[in-house]
Parts: C-alpha cells; sequence; structure tokens
C-alpha cells in the first residue's frame, strides 16, 4: 500500500523544479561567493538574484533579506538580536503563548538576561487578543513578535491590525518593532511586508517545498540586530559564514514556484480540508476541531478525539501508512502535552488526544477518502482499549 | 524506497510493537466480570489513566487473571500488556511477588523502552498493587 503523509506542516519534500535549479551549484558552481575570481563571481551572482528575487516576492529592497540556516535561525536573530542590540530603547519584549519554540526559546534566554517578556493570551480560536496587546505596549518595548500562522492548529494572526495598533502606539519613534515568523505562512499567505506593515518577517524553505537547512529574514532598512554568527562579513555582517548558495538558490525557486500556484492551490486545499473536517466530525462521535474555523491555513486539519491518546493514534495510523503528527505529552520529548493546545483553553485529556494532519501539494481526495474509512476504525479500536468512556 | 537505513525500526522494540498492536488480556467489558480486585490509577485530566482487575486462586495466594484497560500511549499499552502476562504465566504469580513488581523487570522483558517512556510503564504496576490491596481488604472484611 502507498504512503499517505499528512504531515506537511512538519516539513515539505523538495519540488524536482526546484531540486533542478540546485544540482548545478553542488559541483559545477562551487566557488566562495566571497572571492573575486569568476568562480566565486558566478555564485556571487546567483545569491544576488536569488535576494532580489525574494524581496521582489516580498515588497522588500534586496539590502533588507539576508540569508540563514533554518527558520529558527532566522527567529533567533530577529529576537535576540534585535533586543540586544537596542536595549538603550527598553528592555521589555512581547510575544504571545502560542509561538514557535524558536521564539519562546529565544524569549527565555533574554528573560534570562534581565529582559522582561510579556506573554499575550490567544483566544479559544487560537487568535491573539488586540485589546489585550495594546494594554502591554509599554514606553519601553522594543520588540513584539507575533506569528502569522501556528503551526498547530492553523490559526492565521491579523498581522495587519497588530502592525496598525503598533504604529500607533509608537508614533514617530521606531520601536517597538513588530516582527513576524511566517514560516507556515509562506507559499499561502502574502508575504509583502508593506500590506503586512512588518520591520522583521522570518520565514524558511523546509515548508515550501524548498530545501531544509536555509532560512530567510527581512530586516526592514534603519533597524540594527547584533549578529548571532560571529566571523566573516557575509550577509551585511549579520550572519557570518560562507554562503550556502544551492540551499539559496532553491530557496528562491521554491518561494518563486509557491507564489505562482497558490491562488489554485489554497482553493484547492481549502476545499479538501473543509470536506475533511466536516466528514469527519459528523462520521466519528467526540471529535473536535481545534484552532478557528474560518482563519486557519489552508492544509491545517487539527482534531481531538475523546478517550484516545494521540500517540497510539498516530502509531496506528502509521501502521496504515498514514503519516499525521500529534499534540500528545508522550510523543514530546519533555512530556508535557502540546502548549499550544493548552494556550487555547483546552483539557489536558483533549490535548493529549490531538492529532494534526496537514495537506499538502499531492494531497488527493482519494488519499483522505482512505483516511477517512481507516480512522474511526482506528479511533474504535482504540477506545475499546482506552478506560475512559 | 533506497538508502533508508533501517527507517522501518520502529521507535519501539518488536515486543513493544507486537503488544500495542495486539494487546494481550483486554477487558472491553467489565459488566459480566466479577474480579476479585479492582485498581485504577491516574486520570484523563492527567493524561494517562488505567484500571485494572484481577481474579485469584484463593487456595494458594496466586494470580489467575489480571485483565485491563488504559488511556495511553503505545508504551502504556504494551507495557500493561506485559505486565498482565508477568502475573499469570506459569499457573500465577504469588500476591506478596506481584505486589514487587517494578518497573524495570517489565521494561526488561519489552526488550526496552526509550528512557523518557518510563513513566509510561508506571501506571500498570501501580494499578496491579491497587487491585491485589482491593482482594487482600475484601479478604479481611470477609474474615473478620
Amino acid at each position: 500500500m502507498k504512503n499517505i503523509y499528512l504531515d506537511y506542516a512538519s516539513t515539505t519534500y523538495v519540488d524536482g523544479r526546484v531540486l533542478r535549479k540546485m544540482i548545478p551549484f553542488f559541483s559545477r558552481f562551487f566557488g566562495n561567493p566571497s572571492s573575486l575570481h569568476r568562480a566565486g563571481r558566478i555564485t556571487k551572482q546567483a545569491i544576488d538574484m536569488a535576494r532580489a528575487g525574494i524581496a521582489d516576492v516580498i515588497g522588500a529592497k534586496k539590502e533588507e533579506i539576508i540569508f540563514t540556516g533554518s527558520g529558527t535561525e532566522s527567529d533567533n536573530l530577529a529576537i535576540i538580536g534585535a533586543a540586544r542590540a537596542n536595549v538603550k530603547f527598553g528592555k521589555h519584549i512581547i510575544v504571545s503563548k502560542i509561538e514557535h519554540k524558536a521564539v519562546l526559546e529565544a524569549a527565555k534566554k533574554l528573560k534570562r538576561e534581565g529582559f522582561e517578556i510579556t506573554y499575550l493570551d490567544v483566544d479559544d480560536s487560537g487568535l491573539v487578543k488586540l485589546a489585550e496587546l495594546k494594554k502591554c505596549l509599554k514606553k519601553d518595548t522594543t520588540l513584539v513578535s507575533i506569528q502569522y500562522a501556528n503551526n498547530e492548529i492553523g490559526t492565521i494572526q491579523q498581522i495587519a491590525e497588530i502592525s496598525k495598533i503598533i504604529k500607533q502606539f509608537r508614533k514617530e519613534k521606531q520601536f517597538p518593532l513588530l516582527h513576524t515568523d511566517a514560516c507556515q505562512a509562506a507559499g499561502t499567505l502574502t508575504l509583502d511586508v508593506n500590506k503586512l506593515g512588518v520591520d522583521l518577517l522570518t520565514f524558511n524553505g523546509s515548508k515550501i517545498y524548498g530545501p531544509k537547512g536555509v532560512g530567510c529574514l527581512f530586516i526592514k532598512r534603519g533597524i540594527n540586530l547584533e549578529a548571532q554568527i560571529l566571523g566573516g562579513s557575509q550577509e551585511m555582517g549579520l550572519r557570518a559564514g560562507t554562503e550556502n548558495v544551492p540551499l539559496i538558490v532553491g530557496l528562491f525557486e521554491a518561494l518563486k514556484l509557491a507564489e505562482k500556484i497558490k491562488d489554485e492551490e489554497n482553493k484547492r486545499q481549502i476545499k479538501l480540508r473543509d470536506y475533511f473536517i466536516k466528514k469527519v466530525l459528523g462520521s466519528i462521535e467526540g471529535v473536535n476541531l481545534n484552532g478557528h474555523p474560518q482563519r486557519r491555513l489552508p492544509n491545517n486539519i487539527n482534531i481531538s478525539v475523546r478517550g484516545v491518546e494521540g500517540e497510539s493514534l498516530l502509531l496506528m495510523l502509521d501502521k496504515y501508512g498514514i503519516f499525521c503528527s500529534t499534540g500528545s505529552a508522550c510523543s514530546s520529548t519533555d512530556l508535557t502535552p502540546s502548549y499550544v493546545l493548552f494556550a487555547i483553553g483546552l483539557p489536558t485529556e483533549l490535548a493529549q488526544g490531538s492529532i494534526r494532519l496537514t495537506l499538502g501539494r499531492d494531497t488527493k481526495k482519494e488519499k483522505l477518502d482512505y483516511v477517512l474509512k481507516v480512522l474511526p476504525r482506528v479511533v474504535e479500536r482504540l477506545r475499546s482499549i482506552s478506560s475512559v468512556k | 524506497m533506497e538508502n533508508t537505513c533501517g527507517a522501518d525500526a520502529w521507535v519501539y522494540s518488536e515486543i513493544v510493537r507486537d503488544h500495542f498492536f495486539n494487546p494481550r488480556n483486554l477487558l472491553l467489558d467489565e459488566s459480566k466480570y466479577e474480579a476479585d480486585g479492582y485498581g485504577a490509577v491516574g486520570s484523563p485530566a492527567c493524561g494517562d489513566m488505567m484500571c485494572m482487575w484481577i481474579k485469584v486462586d484463593k487456595k494458594i495466594n496466586k494470580i489467575k487473571e489480571c485483565k485491563w484497560r488504559t488511556f495511553g500511549c503505545a508504551s502504556a499499552i504494551a507495557s500493561t500488556s506485559m505486565l498482565s502476562i508477568m502475573v499469570t504465566e506459569n499457573d500465577g504469580m504469588d500476591l506478596e511477588k506481584a505486589l514487587k513488581i517494578n518497573p524495570e523487570q517489565i521494561i526488561d522483558r519489552l526488550g526496552g523502552l526509550p528512557d523518557r517512556k518510563f513513566h509510561c510503564s508506571v501506571l500498570g504496576h501501580l494499578a496491579l498493587s491497587e487491585a491485589i490491596n482491593d482482594y487482600l481488604n475484601k479478604q479481611k472484611n470477609v474474615a473478620e
């Protein structure tokens, strides 16, 4: 039987068209972009093209784009880099409770360094409460970081609204800055930094059918960051290390491709997503949808199944060739259930019984129909084993 | 697939896998089951819960049957399944001995568990202790 991969929010495969653009830069064009000879100039030009191309897609200038080693690294650089470089303007940072760990752990580190961190609540659909944000802004707030769309429940934040609130507050001043982690949104939602009104924006290759190991950070002109990786003066002195040319080329190609097909692909995935949600809620009792019913990523399905533990469910589905993920404590390395599900008010039992299915470009209706056939059987089986009725 | 370097190897041992997919001694419906002792530990609110029923050979103080149900992960299911075998094999385990079973013995029989899953194997023997104590208390009441 064929495998049905429904974990695209974890990572995507590399699109063949992207891979083909990358391949020449592994062995044929391998020069160091910092070298002045022709071998170096060729790869330098490839990076420049990728930079200009990405800038064009997101409505930025090419000097405002830097490449990093991952979405996590971009998040770290944005949070820690902005906080430390602007400490003379304040030591207060605001993040939401459902940020990716790359943001939360960076904030935790800053807290240990003496920064004050405010964690914004979200409502039961996962939306940041705008009124609360307004209340939390202070004179010494230098940075607000709110993810564009959540990786677990797919809730899409009102970034443009958040930006308006921040701009009203800061008036002519530069602070607080607004960073958004757009790793889940890239390739699906608009990354136009002018429409979004953000000062910093993170995305990466591994979620947009591009390569893993490459990230991008948009840094609005005039913003100072402290570099986190030190060495050569690559990436405007903000990210030392010889540029990973094939991955950078791949990131650009992946974004370009995603932008081209996103309207059509979004429509297709939303139809499939809503079809699946309707069917699964109708066919299995005691199932609920986590996250926002409308403001959610086109590919995100996150459900809780009463009386069933998520890791068991995941492994049973795995046996049938269906690959998904879970918010259960038993699958996490720290043995606590998903903090995102807690933040939206889910009780432990339902957080333990959550699974996430995320659709991708190769997800077809027939595959979802197969899942819809298998899932009720697996749930019934696990419920018969379960001590919770 | 090529070059997956044994990706089909599971996170868990083959024994765990077997007991997860084919758990032994499940009690799907307890309404007609006349248990000599019953124990339940954990709660849905804690994220895991275990129920256990035992039958005891009263003449020789050995466990005859050990049945269970759990709201838990693959490790919890497999370790409880294994525990239920350990206490009933070879004509049943002496109650005193069964009270002293520890998670390490169960994990050993399972061919190991990842370190972080150790706590998942704890509920089974706690529920068993409860069930045995429930039985012993009932016996005491009868004797009085």
